[in-house]
Parts: structure tokens; C-alpha cells; sequence
């Protein structure tokens, strides 16, 4: 299998197989709070792909070139979160001024990335991943793509859930299930859904 | 008074999970067992009140406009500290949590009573509301992991206490059994509001 078969394989498990918020539980926050409207949520969704990308680069590169050589593994956690929120803050003022129809669009949402854990996490599980051969550490590639297409499973699920969401809106449902309960109850049968994607072996 | 006030605030009124909703992945995701839930709680509950009583002895000094990556900075070394002393004496947990560790940093909880409470209040009710929420937050992951491992193994705490012939409902410990427990429970906390 080429390496255009192995990235085939790691774009499956990490939007289907793997999808960052319905099998492993990051970036529920967004998740539940942006995606009530459809606009909003490919806004962040956008914003997200593109924060996950940067952060996957600059935060493997810190970390092999920077954190092992001189044996500061210990302070992986600080080093990687004043990177994420670093970046971010940076990543917000270059939209701002050299792109304002893009700030726009995804401005609000900038900041509050730096607190979604999805970045973090796939963050610190690129440093921690294996290739399909199952000896290799990943290289710079892997881990910016990885991040890539987290992100892209992270905004398929948001859109999937905003587009069903606006539809609740006009159902009748007890009032005590409105909101928060009915979008968990959602997103638990979404989960069930994305289970079936687990038995496939590519 | 007013400390004891601080203190139970947390636990039902300001309920971290149920009535604030923050903090809702490790919520998820590490409820499949009632010793993760507490493992996990008692982690943030750590984090949650050393960071508050730092946060609020070094309010006057703290620059407005950088406030936001001194709290995480503050947060991320407790983080750093709990992750090494829990891999040195519990491993067998560690290894569980895994990943949920290291995120406590970015678990909204701590960086909520951050900036909402402990940069404005004095050292000793910083304290108290650390324990407080830390307390409502390790008694409602308990409450959700109890629910999934009764309905899904059979147990309580690794206990069982269903009889034999019960069959282990085995979604409940999967992912989408937690968001569904989580939901149920949330609408049940909105009836009993609605009925007060």
C-alpha cells in the first residue's frame, strides 16, 4: 500500500471510524453550543480545520525538536496549550487585518478555539500516534494531516447536527427535553449511527 | 456563614454540569466506570482549588489584558503536577483516563471559576467555591458513571449488584450510551425546576 493508501486510511478512521467528538469525546463544548444554526456552525467548523491544521504543525514541531532533544517531555502540557492559545491569538489578528471579510465570518469563534480540546487533543495524540505500519512514529506530514482531517470530522458531525437541529426547532417536544437534553439524546443516536462505521476494514 | 454558602453552591444550585453545562467532555467520556468518575473528579477538584487560591492571591497583580494565558498557565502547571503524581501512584487509573488527563487544562470548569470567580472574590472564598464546584463536579460524573455501569456491566464500582440472570445492556458503556444517560438526566433535572 502506497502512501496515498495510508493517508486514504488515516482520513477514514479519523472522520468516520474515529470521529473526534462522537467516539473519543473532544470538542463537545462546540459541539452542543454552535450548532443551532447552520451558518455558524461551517463558520466554526471552518475556523477549527484551520486552527487544527497550524496547531498539529507547530506543536509536533516543538515537541521533536525542542522537548526531546532537551528532555522536557514533563512540560508537554504547558508547552503545547501556550502554543494552541499563541497561535490562535496570532492566527486572529493576520485574519483581521490582511483578510476582514474572512474575520467576518469566523472572528467570533477564533477565541474560543483555544479552549476547545479537540485541538489540544489531537495535539497530543500526534505525538503518541503510530502509522498503519505499527512501528513508526508519525513524521511532520502525518501529523499536520491528521490534524487536517480531524478537523474535517469534527465540522462533518457540527453540520450534521446544526442541520438537524434547525428542524427540532419547529417540533413538539415536553419542555423540560427542549435545548441541551434533546441535542445530547441527538447526538447519542449519532454515535450509534457512527458505530456501523466501525466495522469496516479498509 | 458565607464560606459554608460558597461551599454548597456547587454542589446543587450551581451544579458545574447539570445547570451550568460545562465540562461535558470528560463528563462523557470517562464515565464508563464509577472509579474513573471519581479518579477524574477528584483530578479536577485538585486543579479546580489550587488554581482558584493561586488565581485569587495574584488578582492585583495580574495585567487585564493578559489575563486569559497567565489563568492557563497557572492551570497547566497543576495539570502537569496531578498527571505526573498520578502516573507515579496510581497507574493503573492513569492509564485509564489516558488522554482525559492532560485535558483537564482546557476543561471550561476551571478557566470558568477563573475568570468568574476567583480573579474577583478573596483567597478563602476562592477556596471554598474550588471545593464546592470540584465537589458537585466528582458527584455528578459518580452519579452519570453509576447509571452506565449499573445498565451496561451489571456493577457498582466493580461490585456487581444486579442478579445473575440480568443481561449487561452493553451500549450504556459505550459512547452513545453516554450521551443518551447524560440527555435523561438533564431533561429530569428541567421537570424538577419546572415543577418547583
Amino acid at each position: 500500500m502506497g502512501y496515498i493508501g495510508e493517508l486514504f486510511v488515516m482520513a477514514m478512521t479519523a472522520i468516520f471510524i474515529q470521529n473526534f467528538v462522537l467516539s473519543r469525546f473532544l470538542g463537545l463544548c462546540p459541539y452542543l453550543g454552535v450548532s443551532k444554526k447552520l451558518d455558524s456552525a461551517f463558520g466554526m467548523g471552518m475556523a477549527v480545520i484551520f486552527v487544527m491544521t497550524l496547531a498539529s504543525a507547530f506543536t509536533f514541531l516543538i515537541y521533536k525538536y525542542l522537548l526531546i532533544p532537551y528532555n522536557m517531555i514533563y512540560l508537554q502540557t504547558i508547552a503545547f496549550i501556550l502554543t494552541i492559545a499563541a497561535l490562535v491569538q496570532f492566527v486572529e489578528m493576520v485574519i483581521q487585518k490582511n483578510a476582514p471579510a474572512l474575520y467576518k465570518s469566523l472572528g467570533v469563534y477564533l477565541p474560543l478555539i483555544t479552549t476547545n480540546c479537540a485541538v489540544l487533543g489531537v495535539a497530543i495524540l500526534n505525538t503518541k500516534a503510530i502509522r498503519t505500519d505499527g512501528i513508526t512514529a508519525y513524521n511532520f506530514l502525518d501529523a499536520v494531516l491528521n490534524g487536517f482531517f480531524s478537523g474535517v470530522g469534527f465540522t462533518f458531525v457540527l453540520l450534521a447536527m446544526a442541520g438537524i437541529r434547525e428542524r427540532l426547532e419547529f417540533v413538539d417536544m415536553p419542555k423540560s427535553m427542549r435545548g441541551m437534553p434533546i441535542g445530547l439524546i441527538l447526538a447519542g443516536i449519532m454515535a450509534l449511527a457512527f458505530y456501523g462505521f466501525m466495522g469496516f476494514k479498509i | 456563614m458565607s464560606f459554608v454558602k460558597e461551599l454548597s453552591k456547587g454542589i446543587i444550585k450551581e451544579n458545574p454540569i447539570f445547570v451550568i453545562v460545562l465540562g461535558m467532555c470528560p463528563t462523557l467520556a470517562v464515565t464508563s466506570s464509577v472509579q474513573n468518575g471519581i479518579g477524574m473528579g477528584l483530578a479536577a477538584t485538585f486543579v479546580l482549588i489550587c488554581s482558584n487560591i493561586i488565581i485569587s492571591l495574584i488578582k492585583n497583580i495580574t495585567p487585564e489584558k493578559i489575563r486569559i494565558p497567565i489563568y492557563i498557565t497557572v492551570i497547566a502547571a497543576f495539570v502537569s503536577i496531578v498527571d505526573m503524581a498520578m502516573a507515579a501512584y496510581v497507574p493503573g487509573l492513569h492509564k485509564s483516563l489516558g488522554l482525559f488527563i492532560p485535558l483537564i487544562v482546557v476543561n471550561c470548569i476551571i478557566l470558568g471559576r477563573a475568570e468568574a470567580f476567583a480573579s474577583k472574590n478573596n483567597m478563602l472564598a476562592s477556596l471554598a467555591d474550588g471545593i464546592g464546584m470540584g465537589l458537585g463536579f466528582t458527584l455528578s460524573l459518580v452519579v452519570v458513571a453509576a447509571i452506565r455501569e449499573i445498565l451496561g456491566a451489571g456493577t457498582f464500582a466493580g461490585i456487581a449488584v444486579m442478579p445473575k440472570t440480568y443481561e449487561p445492556m452493553l451500549v450504556a458503556i459505550l459512547a452513545p450510551g453516554a450521551f443518551i444517560t447524560l440527555g435523561f438526566l438533564m431533561a429530569l433535572m428541567n421537570m424538577m425546576k419546572e415543577k418547583k
